[in-house]
């Protein structure tokens, strides 16, 4: 199922693909194939690929339990809230964070993230801010 | 006599001391990147990339402090198969059958060491197989005009997944997704924009960088999360008497024949599009069974000729992969393709015309990789015990910092923080697609080479005035026709097999403890 459903997305990226090249802007001065020639070989080996395994899947993977997933999609939520408040709370202060959360949910218990998560957000930050001279992200206290 | 003299000018520039120390550094870093289990060679390199840009180095610099890393991390593969049973990376997979049954018998670091030599071995006469086969490749090379470059990369692509390709149609898949994903920015023929739909931060296209750490480094991140260990779960330590250190002579002697037979395997193996590693190191272990033990009494029991035989194949298949990469632009393996993105970032066009317009950059290198062999064997028989340690270090300690490597890596290239919302977005794309099978290599490949290929099968269809027949023009586009629908059929009709052999390897292997 899983394969069919790839195969589906597969399709469906392969058609848009396809009408996105057709929208292309005609330039003024083109060659043999034009700028929608080759995207649209590539739009079919897409589409008879994704064909080929809607009709003929592997075996099924074995995906996570529901609380897994959200383990992950938690996860990236954090990922995105960091590049979001990075400028704004500067390298050191969103890193410890980050990281604190990340050593947590891989299974250490919360003094150990917490230190873990200051640990590697200094260390890293003398290392490359300091020593190689790295400009990361500085927050209103300037680190 | 010119190869000479090229590599003697190759060791000028390689022998001051930044580059020294860039090549020492690269070598125990990559070491380390490759005994943890999970994070291989391509990952190694993966996350690397983006430092060594931030550093400022130059071309050659760079090169020789991530191509140590490659070799590091191919040399470190083997520390957690003979220690753990568990395979720091794929190729490492056929040590784990002797090693490990070698370190139960209280004779691990009699292992490490064979290894280490054998790995030495392998890759320093592949190094010397890169010396004078890659200038041959160079000379066919030149002949080629943009048809046969388009033929070329479409031999890169049908081939990649190689003999033991899990499903070719998921290869097709993730090429088309990679060239796909090239396309985006501005045709560099007309100037036109292509699918960026008026988002001006994909005007540039999508660097590929970008996509590199995302696909293998956070992809890696998540399947950590998945796996989780338990809290408070002790890892398991490597508890065994590492033993002495120094093969014997008699051991050594015992073992030369295996190495050197499995040095040419792997070898070809790694020049051979498509193939890579992983198939140099099982086919080293399974001519060697053939050639010394083919009754299976010792092999898979802690025979040391098992041992000497994959690490020997699978260095040598790496430095030969290195054969097509420089020579013809079209990486062998993972991560020579991941190097290739190296490469590309430092504004340097592998192919022939780097053997003419940059010798300083490639025997610079092929130098440095001399070198490196030097230092690894040098960190690989004393310091073994550092390395060791290495797996004590805790998944939720290490995983976080690799992560956070990766963020200020792209940071600090791109200083914007949508590119690292489009990391991550990659990072979770790598995980789906590694659930599904998709080989994520051909995506990459896609990303650095769909522009040039496009670029080429214009051009050539410019010069015939629209003929596709122009494709199948000359000899040599046809023999690279014929070498692409081989090796994109064969492994249709023999991968199952071979991958079977692989598994069926591995099971026997387990079956030992």
């Amino acid at each position: 199922m899983s394969d069919r459903v790839l195969g589906g997305v597969g399709l469906t990226l392969a058609v848009f693909y396809a009408w996105a090249a057709t929208i292309i802007p005609e330039p003024f001065a083109s060659d043999a194939i034009g700028p929608d020639g080759f995207p649209m070989i590539i739009a079919v080996i897409l589409g008879l690929s994704s064909l080929y395994f809607v009709l003929k899947p592997d075996p099924e993977p074995k995906w996570p339990s529901l609380n897994r997933l959200a383990e992950i999609g938690f996860a990236v939520l954090i990922m995105f809230g960091y590049a979001e408040v990075l400028p704004v709370f500067g390298f050191v202060f969103a890193t410890i964070i980050i990281t604190a959360y990340l050593t947590w949910r891989l299974g250490a218990r919360p003094l150990t993230a917490i230190l873990n998560g200051v640990g590697t957000s200094v260390g890293l930050f003398v290392l490359f801010e300091l020593i190689f001279g790295l400009s990361l992200a500085d927050g209103p206290l300037g680190f | 006599m010119d190869t000479f003299v090229s590599l003697y000018d190759g060791f000028s520039i390689a022998l001051t001391w930044q580059n020294l120390l860039l090549a020492f550094l690269g070598c125990f870093l990559g070491t380390m990147m490759g005994a943890l289990p999970g994070l291989g060679p391509a990952n190694g390199v993966a996350i690397l990339i983006p430092l060594a840009f931030t550093f400022g180095l130059g071309a050659v610099p760079a090169l020789i402090l991530l191509t140590s890393v490659y070799y590091g991390a191919m040399y470190g593969g083997r520390i957690s198969s003979i220690l753990l049973n568990i395979p720091g990376d794929e190729p490492a997979m056929m040590t784990c059958l002797d090693g490990y049954p070698m370190a139960k018998a209280g004779r691990a670091g009699e292992a490490l060491a064979l290894s280490g030599i054998a790995s030495f071995v392998g890759a320093f006469f592949a190094t010397w197989g890169l010396v004078f086969l890659a200038p041959q490749l160079v000379k066919i090379a030149l002949l080629f005009g943009p048809a046969e470059y388009f033929v070329l990369f479409t031999l890169a692509f049908a081939t990649l997944g190689g003999i033991a390709a899990a499903n070719q149609a998921k290869s097709a898949f993730a090429a088309a997704l990679g060239i796909g994903i090239a396309m985006i920015g501005v045709d560099t023929q007309t100037g036109v924009q292509r699918f960026t739909f008026g988002e001006v931060h994909l005007y540039d296209g999508i660097d590929f960088l970008i996509a590199i750490v995302g696909l293998f480094a956070l992809s890696e991140v998540f399947i950590f999360l998945e796996h989780r260990s338990s809290r408070g779960e002790k890892k398991e330590e490597p508890k065994m008497q590492i033993g002495r250190l120094t093969p014997s002579w008699k051991l050594l002697r015992y073992c030369t024949p295996a190495m050197i037979r499995s040095t040419v395997v792997g070898f070809l193996a790694g020049v051979l599009p498509g193939a890579g590693a992983s198939l140099g190191s099982f086919l080293a272990y399974s001519v060697e069974k053939q050639v010394s033990d083919p009754r299976s009494e010792t092999f898979g029991k802690g025979d040391p000729r098992g041992v000497a035989a994959p690490e020997a194949g699978n260095n040598a298949a790496s430095g030969g992969a290195l054969v097509p990469m420089l020579a013809l632009g079209v990486p062998g393996s993972g991560t020579t393709a991941v190097l290739l993105a190296v490469l590309l970032t430092l504004n340097i066009q592998p192919g022939p015309l780097l053997f003419q317009n940059n010798p300083d950059v490639v025997w610079g290198l092929i130098a440095a990789l001399f070198i490196a062999n030097f230092m690894l064997l040098a960190l690989n028989i004393p310091m073994v015990g550092i390395f060791t340690r290495v797996l004590l270090v805790p998944s939720h300690i290490l995983m976080p910092i690799v992560a956070m490597i990766a963020f200020i890596g792209i940071y600090s290239i791109t200083g914007s923080t949508f590119e690292l919302k489009m990391m991550v977005f990659f990072g979770v794309l790598g995980w789906v697609l590694r659930k599904l099978d998709v080989p994520l290599v051909p995506i990459i490949l896609g990303i650095l080479l769909g522009n040039e290929m496009e670029v080429n099968l214009r051009r050539a269809m410019t010069i015939s005035n629209g003929e596709w027949s122009a494709l199948f023009g000359s000899w040599l586009a046809i023999i690279l026709w014929t070498i692409a629908i081989v090796g994109f059929v064969l492994p249709i009709v023999l991968g199952r097999r071979v991958k079977k052999k692989m598994k069926q390897a591995e099971e026997e292997g387990a079956l030992t403890d």
